[in-house]
């Protein structure tokens, strides 16, 4: 137990590093984040809409739950180098499946009389899908996206033996900072997943269709 | 924190030309260190991630019989185990160290414990779709509640358990990759030392490669295995 204390104590000493850290962690989490739902986004969404492509979104949650983030970040290393880069591309190629598929999933398997009625009234595809849809299934898409920057922030830790930042730098390196230090870390990136959890479930509880009132 | 490796990285001053100029990726290497290197870090990844997946099935069949039975139970167990799933991993494996120190115990409490969400929530999903009729009539013929469940309601919601199964095995494949953070041990601690060692290019391409493999191995030995044990899936 005197190894918390030590992270307790580590916390209040190093307040300042342990905020520049988790910054740095939130900076590299939040850009592979937007990359990845720049381009996951779309085209499960589209792909959903004309209910095309259930190889795609089906296999890319299979092949990426296969892709283990230890491997993707070496793989970038080799591949980009030392830099931005190497962990930007390992972390948006995680976070892809889940965005991709839940997106998919969400537009696919909608409730088919409400896009029958619209259609019916005249909306072209994409009022379909950006007005019946897409609020329909939102709730569906940031489940996916929940699980994506949950991924990114755990993967965002490791890629700090790849030169990138956050609070993985403390974690990785022992031997400066101590077993305390290390756990301290440890506990306030745990937090940090944990924070970002419960503001994407909190959008999604949000976002959800109350029953029995249509907007 | 970790044990450098053995004899992994080539001797920079007798390698083959590709050796010494790590490039993409040198086959001699492969053949010169599968037997030292390679085969033993995939018995032990497999050996790592066979107990995580057992002792999961175990625990998260545990988990939801009590949560079937009793509903109250049901919403605190999800909760705890999506905060576990939560936690990043290297994180847990840390914060684990201080109770149970750089042992397989500490890896393998860490990938039983993401293991418990995926399993749980399919098994309840899978008991749901136990006709009510199937469950009164076990009961009528005498079964007790745990032989119930054993023999009719777990069998019956088998779809849906294997499905777990399979996500929560592939999952495991790939985050007990973490696991040298901890203990020299599994497919990650090639990789590691290929990292620590000048980026060397064909371990980690030959080891990640080999991850990658088991894991979609697992992947369709279990769905075959899905389509042989419930045939009645299959419209």
């Amino acid at each position: 137990m005197n190894t918390f204390v030590d992270a307790f104590r580590f916390m209040g000493d190093h307040t300042h590093l342990l905020l520049l850290k988790t910054a740095e962690h939130v900076e590299l989490s939040g850009a592979a984040l937007g990359i990845a739902l720049l381009l996951a986004l779309p085209i499960g969404l589209w792909l959903g809409h004309l209910h095309r492509g259930l190889f795609l979104a089906a296999g890319v949650s299979n092949v990426g739950r296969a892709l283990p983030s230890l491997v993707l970040i070496a793989f970038g290393l080799t591949i980009f180098g030392v830099g931005f880069w190497n962990n930007t591309a390992a972390l948006v190629v995680l976070a892809i499946p889940p965005i991709l598929t839940n997106a998919y999933f969400a537009v696919d398997r909608c409730d088919r009389d409400a896009v029958d009625a619209a259609r019916g009234m005249g909306m072209t595809g994409r009022q379909v899908l950006m007005q019946v849809e897409l609020p329909l299934g939102l709730p569906f898409v940031l489940a996916g996206i929940r699980i994506a920057a949950i991924f990114v922030i755990a993967t965002a830790t490791i890629a700090a033996i790849a030169g990138g930042g956050g609070l993985g730098q403390i974690i990785v390196n022992q031997a400066s900072y101590g077993l305390g230090g290390v756990v301290a870390a440890s506990l306030w990136v745990s937090a940090l997943a944990f924070a970002a959890s419960l503001v994407l479930a909190a959008v999604r509880r949000v976002a959800s269709p109350r029953h029995g009132s249509l907007p | 924190m970790t044990v450098a490796g053995g004899p992994v990285i080539p001797n920079f001053g007798s390698g083959s030309s590709c050796e010494v100029n790590n490039g993409w990726f040198c086959t001699e290497w492969v053949h010169q260190h599968w037997g030292d290197t390679l085969q033993p870090a995939l018995v032990q990844h497999v050996e790592l991630v066979a107990i995580a997946v057992a002792i999961g099935f175990v625990i998260a069949s545990a988990l939801a019989f009590a949560g079937f039975r009793y509903r109250l139970l049901d919403a605190p167990i999800g909760l705890v185990s999506d905060f576990l799933y939560t936690i990043p991993s290297l994180a847990l494996f840390q914060i684990l160290v201080p109770f149970t120190g750089i042992t397989v115990t500490t890896v393998e409490i860490a990938l039983v414990s993401y293991t418990l969400l995926i399993l749980y929530r399919n098994m309840i999903v899978g008991l749901r779709t136990v006709p009510a009729e199937v469950v009164d009539s076990a009961r009528g013929s005498g079964f007790t509640r745990l032989q119930t469940f054993v023999r009719v309601e777990m069998p019956l919601a088998l779809p849906a358990v294997l499905t777990g199964l399979r996500i929560a095995t592939v999952s495991t494949v790939s985050i007990a990759t973490i696991a040298p953070f901890v203990i020299a041990k599994g497919l990650g601690q090639p990789i590691y030392d290929a990292l620590g060692q000048g980026v060397f290019k064909t371990e980690i391409f030959t080891a990640g490669g080999m991850v990658i493999a088991l894991a979609l191995l697992l992947d369709a030995a279990i769905v075959l295995a899905q389509r042989a044990l419930t045939p009645w899936v299959r419209a």
